[in-house]
């Protein structure tokens, strides 16, 4: 096998669950506060996905006190400890922007059944 | 100058560091050297180690005389060493990728990657004139030199030519990693030319 995909290989996390766009996911970040480290618990719908590899990347938005937040996070960083997926909802498109524009119950999606 | 080994280029990828940031690194492949030679200032009047690497099975016999007993390498090249004898190094000896630790500082040499014959815009990065707007002057070099006095151009006026296919070092590179098993070596930043060229890492 090719010496680079075997290192970028080596990078990619195995516990990350499956995401797609619409998902409601719980992110826990390790965030440095001086010289304290903590966890920090981000949750929202993901908003679109991006790249691939190691490059992948998640944007979640969530509106925290009424001011619509967004968080992008490499998926196979070493600093994420963990993703979960809350609740799986139903989209139409790849990158669900138009969510910028809807707020209160309009923002939310239709729930996916997944069998499984 | 100092020690270094012969490697090939292999690519660039990107690291996560511990801290969370992604770094571009470059790969290079680094087959264990074996010590061909030893530059003394009393014979040769300067001192360098000559290493080779790939054995190839095919060499004129005045190259494989010059390697007498030693594997029939087809790579060679030299080590400049400042004041530091060749006492370190024995004809034969191989060195490995271990000459290397994660933080050091390597000056890398390569053949930078040919770019024909390119105008002076991608060549000397001159300023392009405007696309629209009744301009004629879209990537025209301008003016070259004065009139009748001189009456010529002076030497050295940068115009468009052959760019690129030559020796180029980047310095400074800090080393990720030295992976003894797979004989790579993952340094910081980019280094000269295409995949599988021929690479010098150099220690500062």
């Amino acid at each position: 096998m090719n010496v680079l995909d075997e290192i970028t290989r080596e990078q990619i996390r195995t516990d990350t669950p499956e995401l797609s766009a619409g998902d409601t996911v719980r992110v826990a970040a390790r965030v440095v506060e001086g010289n304290r480290e903590r966890i920090q618990v981000f949750e929202g719908t993901v908003m679109r996905l991006r790249g691939g590899g190691i490059q992948r990347s998640i944007t979640v938005r969530r509106i925290a006190s009424g001011v619509g937040v967004e968080r992008t996070f490499k998926v196979n960083s070493p600093r994420i400890d963990k993703i979960e997926v809350v609740r799986h909802g139903q989209a139409r498109r790849a990158q669900l922007y138009f969510l910028r524009k809807r707020v209160g119950k309009a923002a939310t999606l239709r729930e996916r059944r997944v069998s499984s | 100058m100092s020690i270094g080994l012969i490697g090939r280029k292999v690519g660039m990828t990107q690291l996560f560091q511990a801290d969370g940031t992604m770094i571009p690194v470059s790969v290079v492949s680094v087959e264990p050297n074996t010590v061909t030679r030893l530059r003394t200032p009393e014979r040769d009047g300067y001192t360098a180690v000559q290493l080779g690497i790939e054995e190839s099975g095919r060499l004129t016999k005045p190259e494989i005389g010059q390697l007498k007993n030693l594997p029939k390498l087809s790579v060679i090249r030299e080590f400049r060493l400042d004041d530091a004898g060749t006492e370190a190094y024995t004809v034969g000896q191989r060195l490995d990728v271990t000459l290397f630790t994660a933080g050091d500082v390597v000056d890398v040499v390569g053949v930078s990657k040919g770019k024909g014959f390119s105008g002076h815009i991608k060549r000397h990065h001159f300023k392009r004139g405007p696309k629209t707007h009744g301009s004629d002057h879209h990537r025209a070099p301008g003016s070259i030199g004065p009139g009748t006095t001189p009456g010529r151009v002076y030497k050295g006026m940068r115009m468009a030519g052959h760019l690129g296919d030559t020796r180029a070092t980047v310095k400074k590179l800090r080393v990720v990693r030295a992976d003894a098993e797979r004989n790579l070596l993952l340094v910081k930043g980019s280094v000269p030319g295409s995949p599988n060229a021929l690479i010098l890492v150099k220690k500062v």
